[in-house]
């Protein structure tokens, strides 16, 4: 299992190099640049900005120097907020991205996972009808159009949660309900729908009618032999969703007004912030690597069937 | 085909006319009333979306400066209010949907050329060809898609409205042709060993023939399901980018900018809501369309 890991790991290596490559190849294809503004500064003071930055040397040059600047866990200098590097940045908007992204999937898990299973258990009756309705329509309720309606209806028409902001003195809480709701839904739409088909499979095993025939109660049956079994294809769900949980954070900060990462991330491609974009980038396309890894990881230690190929 | 059997509501045909798989989906289809509704809630959506913008009393781009930002009213036909530039809602949300729902298409019609060709000719040809193309397309899974049409929208930018519109679905339909190439291959490696290609082959026809005019063809089936249900993931991408400024840009409008509009306009709340019910009963519909051709074309799914 160790050597597996370290084998994907390695494998990972060329792929965020790929990932790199094409960025910074694109990056520098495009026509202007970060200090082509409405307002032409002076020849002199444009060279000596661009000397900085390094943008006067051949593009491989320039590739070179970004990529040992990486291999120290520099990101390099953002080109619009001259006195922060990107990794300041990124540092300042991943607090709140994380509880962002963290509190949406934990929400989901237990929503979605709850009413899986309560549909799972009441098969074909009433509540499983309403919770697949629920989740066939939150499959298509996105972020983009739900954030501002719950905005409209809870921030402005009845006012008793704030639209967006984020204050961590005075209770910060109230500014996640709307926020962390949002990018929730879908993903409890989704985890209810896997939850409810794989618990149907599950309580169909011959593992649970052994349990039932031992005579165990039946909450005993369900929380104690059905589900670890049937969590388990949402432990290989979560992995991937976690990327599209900061995909969709993109939508959420922007729509909210919070600043995270994915809100920094729209900003610095308004402003061709090329560092910033590259080094946002480059930070997701790790955390995606490590959850899908993670998510493999952990299919391992609960299925013991996946050990032996 | 066991569905023969199964269904035993209908009659058995006088004559014994064989079925194809388009007939068979077609049956399945009709039969499901989600799918059939959907199917008549699109084909309404896409008749509102290239004959509205023409037929509503009100131009898309006209400005009523004696009634800037009024509710909806009766008067002068502003049923569903106007923006704060004067303009009808009505007239720009047609137009909105019109924009997005071409962009829906025409980059999903992007996305399937370059899939389809590409998944083909990697699962036909096979060996070493075939690991480097797949390697290649891992190496782009590992990216939400999102980012790379922001990086592209941000590297290029065009000043001709038009241009950028073209742009927008060769930039969407450029990244989200993955999955599409994924699903051709699969099906292309389990046909290519089939009678039918080797009868092609000893008939005479080249690789590229065989691919395009005999294995091509028959992996249409997963291909439409596909299709149909990544057009509104790819509407959704469109209004994200328009939403935070990189899609479409003023004159043109999509259901993306109207929201955005609408969404620092929520002391205006019609300007909010009806370009976001479209687009809920845009991706519902497309949505269901997609699954119940899924359960038509491909019965085991179930």
């Amino acid at each position: 299992m160790l050597a597996q890991t370290i084998r994907r790991l390695i494998v990972a290596v060329p792929t965020l190099l790929a990932i790199i490559t094409a960025c910074f190849f694109l990056m520098h294809a495009a026509p202007g640049g970060p200090f082509t503004k409405e307002r032409q500064v002076p020849p002199a003071i444009e060279a000596r900005l661009e000397a900085k930055f390094g943008l006067d040397l051949p593009v491989h040059e320039q590739l070179m120097r970004y990529l040992s600047g990486l291999a120290r866990g520099d990101l390099g200098p953002s080109m619009v907020y001259k006195d922060k590097t990107v990794g300041d940045i990124i540092a300042e908007g991943a607090p709140t991205s994380a509880i962002l992204g963290i509190s949406a999937m934990a929400l989901a898990l237990l929503i979605g996972g709850g009413l899986g299973i309560m549909a799972a258990l009441r098969q074909n009756q009433a509540q499983d009808y309403v919770v697949m309705a629920l989740a066939i329509a939150g499959v298509c309720l996105p972020p983009l159009v739900v954030g501002p309606i719950v905005q409209l209806v809870f921030g402005v028409q009845l006012q008793i949660l704030p639209t967006g902001g984020l204050y961590r003195d005075e209770f910060g809480l109230r500014y996640l309900v709307l926020p962390v709701f949002t990018l929730a839904l879908p993903l409890i739409a989704i985890i209810s729908r896997l939850m409810r088909a794989s618990m149907i499979e599950t309580l169909r095993s011959n593992a649970i009618r052994t349990a039932r025939a031992k005579g165990l109660p039946e909450a005993q049956v369900i929380l104690r032999h059905a589900l670890p079994i049937a969590l388990l294809p949402i432990v290989s769900y979560v992995g991937p969703a976690l990327a599209g949980v900061m995909a969709g954070s993109f939508v959420i900060e922007t729509v909210f007004q919070l600043p995270g990462i994915g809100k920094q991330f729209v900003l610095a491609a308004g402003q061709r912030d090329y560092t910033l974009v590259m080094g946002v980038v480059l930070v997701y396309s790790v955390l995606i690597i490590l959850f899908n890894l993670a998510a493999d990881l952990m299919y391992r230690v609960l299925d013991p069937r996946a050990r032996a190929t | 085909m066991t569905d023969a059997v199964l269904d035993n509501e209908t009659p058995p045909p006088e004559t014994m006319k064989g079925r194809s798989l388009w007939d068979d989906a077609r049956r399945r289809l009709m039969r499901n009333p989600a799918a059939v509704a959907s199917l008549y809630v699109v084909a309404v959506l896409v008749l509102l979306a290239v004959f509205g913008p023409m037929l509503w009393v009100h131009p898309t781009d006209a400005i009523f400066r004696e009634s800037v930002g009024i509710a909806p009213t009766l008067d002068n036909w502003h049923i569903l209010g106007t923006d704060t530039e004067g303009r009808d809602m009505v007239a720009r949300t047609l137009f909105g949907l019109r924009i997005s729902l071409l962009v829906g298409f025409a980059a999903t019609a992007v996305a399937l050329t370059i899939g389809v060709a590409y998944g083909a000719i990697a699962g036909f040809i096979g060996g070493f060809l075939d690991e480097a193309m797949m390697r290649f397309v891992d190496v782009l899974y590992a990216i939400p898609f999102i980012f790379f049409v922001i990086v592209l929208m941000t590297v290029f930018q065009f000043d001709d409205p038009i241009m950028n519109l073209i742009f927008i679905f060769m930039a969407i339909g450029a990244v989200e042709w993955l999955t599409m190439s994924r699903i051709v291959r699969g099906q292309t490696i389990s046909l290519r060993r089939k009678e039918f290609v080797e009868a092609a082959r000893a008939a005479g026809a080249r690789p590229m023939e065989i691919v395009f005019r005999h294995i091509v063809p028959n992996v249409l089936g997963p291909v439409v399901v596909f299709a149909t249900l990544n057009i509104p993931v790819i509407i959704l991408a469109e209004s994200f980018l328009s939403f935070i400024g990189l899609g479409v840009q003023e004159p043109l409008a999509s259901l993306g900018s109207l929201l955005a509009r609408g969404k620092d306009q929520l002391q205006a709340p019609w300007m909010l809501i009806t370009p976001a019910v479209t687009m809920l009963v845009t991706l519902l519909a497309l949505n269901f369309l997609g699954d119940g051709l899924r359960d038509a074309l491909d019965p085991k799914e179930r």
